[in-house]
């Protein structure tokens, strides 16, 4: 997911060794990844930076609107699924700041960076889970979304991300089936429940096609971000790879995405799909989506009350240094 | 990180700016801002070696290896856990990458495949 950060700028820092860059650049065109330490230049690190840890952050608060129904899960069996699910995003958080520390940032920097409000996360988490099929509809659409734009990072030419990104698919690819299992019980049960799964992809269908960010000719930096191979598609591109593998999935359940200009074009195989509401993608980035507020709240709370564990912890290594080095002397 | 050499790297002049986090080894250890970061080795199964996965932070070393078992290990990935303080690995420096490693690509007298053996040699 979550590459909207590839949508901002980056300055480019002054003027750089124009032998170094071309060494890089050399290196990338060969599909050697860039490691930790090799030369890079200074928008390449900075622009990992920003995409890594958006994304890092995006696992992070993407857990609070599926813990929202831990709970309330309708049987057992859902339960610790969803709870496995919710546990995977949390690791995911992990691997992706550990490859963002690799680039010469701290993890608590980019954690107050994200409780003071200075980081973004996907827009998607802006939007409230306010049924159980909502769950169902989150691990089809959401994570179907993120795999799509995953997959590719894979093959990123930074190792540390390529290298978080394919264990985190390996997992995750349980999360958009699990998804899809739940909505399609819905949509084959009562007249109630079938409503209720549609009711749920009427709300769930545009925010997932925004989740590639922008049209390509709305994000300038594409160009770069493919000729650095830290992107190996454009947003379009995946957008609609996404849209012609999920309507077919919709239909195979009896559901129809909300979308009146939705058509198979037979001639390019895709299914082709209306103007998506821009103006509503930008008031969520710019923080007005409908749980901005409640979801920072949530991780600042989560933030202030863990607190006294961290502290505790600390303490506790502490003493034990100071014992094994009494006990030395 | 907790410095600009992480896995004992040299200094080169990319790295500069980060070794301006040196500064935080002088607070390690008053808060969790400060934990280390620890390297993960995971053998997968009995008899195989233990392979690298990943990283995190924690207090101490008991702490580290409780969090790897949770992050790492989730899908029976492991048998075995090693964490080791990342500031204890020293590296290889990638520009020495040639003159270390090159030397070896042209011995290939090394090889078994180097050498021609009479038909009727069948196992050696």
């Amino acid at each position: 997911m979550y590459t909207q950060g590839l949508n901002q700028a980056v300055e480019d820092g002054g003027p750089e060794d124009a032998e170094l860059l071309a060494r890089f650049q050399a290196k990338i065109d060969r599909e050697e990844k860039i490691e930790p330490n090799d030369w890079m230049p200074e928008a390449y690190r900075q622009t990992l930076i920003r995409q890594i840890s958006q994304h890092a952050h995006s696992e992070i608060v993407g857990m609070l609107p599926e813990g929202n129904w831990l709970t309330r899960a309708p049987n057992l069996r859902r339960k610790a699924i969803l709870l496995a699910k919710v546990q995977d995003e949390g690791g995911h958080g992990l691997y992706l700041y550990a490859a963002a520390e690799t680039l010469g940032i701290s993890r608590a920097e980019m954690v107050d960076r994200l409780l003071e409000g200075r980081a973004r996360y996907s827009s998607i988490f802006n939007y409230p889970t306010i049924t159980w099929a909502d769950i169902g509809a989150v691990g089809w659409l959401v994570d179907g979304a993120a795999i799509m734009n995953q997959i590719p990072l894979c093959r990123c030419s930074y190792g540390p991300y390529a290298r978080a990104m394919i264990r985190i698919c390996k997992e995750e690819s349980f999360h958009q089936r699990q998804g899809y299992e739940a909505i399609s019980r819905l949509a084959e049960g009562t007249a109630a429940q079938k409503r209720m799964a549609q009711d749920a992809l009427d709300r769930w269908w545009w925010p997932s096609l925004m989740m590639f960010g922008p049209s390509d000719t709305d994000s300038p930096h594409t160009g770069r971000s493919m000729r650095w191979k830290i992107k190996r598609f454009t947003n379009d591109e995946l957008r609609q790879k996404f849209v012609d593998a999920a309507v077919p999935q919709a239909h195979l359940i009896g559901l129809e995405p909300p979308d009146p200009e939705l058509r198979y074009d037979e001639e390019s195989g895709h299914w082709r799909f209306g103007e998506i509401d821009w103006s509503e993608f930008n008031e969520v980035l710019a923080g007005n989506g409908p749980c901005n507020r409640e979801r920072m709240a949530a991780r600042r709370k989560a933030h202030a009350e863990g607190a006294w564990v961290r502290e505790a912890a600390t303490a506790h290594a502490l003493r034990k240094q100071a014992r094994a080095a009494a006990a030395a002397e | 990180m907790r410095s600009g050499s992480r896995r004992g790297r040299p200094r080169r002049p990319n790295s500069a700016r980060r070794a301006k986090r040196v500064s935080d080894s002088d607070r390690r250890g008053e808060n969790e801002r400060d934990w280390p970061l620890f390297e993960v080795f995971i053998r997968a199964r009995t008899g195989l070696h233990h392979r690298h996965c990943g990283s995190l932070h924690a207090a101490d070393p008991e702490m580290a290896l409780a969090r790897a078992r949770d992050v790492y290990t989730r899908r029976g990935e492991g048998t075995s856990i090693w964490v080791v303080a990342s500031e204890h690995i020293f590296a290889s420096d990638p520009a020495d990458k040639d003159m270390l490693f090159e030397p070896a690509m042209s011995k290939i007298y090394r090889h078994p495949s180097f050498y021609d053996l009479p038909d009727d040699v069948e196992n050696m």
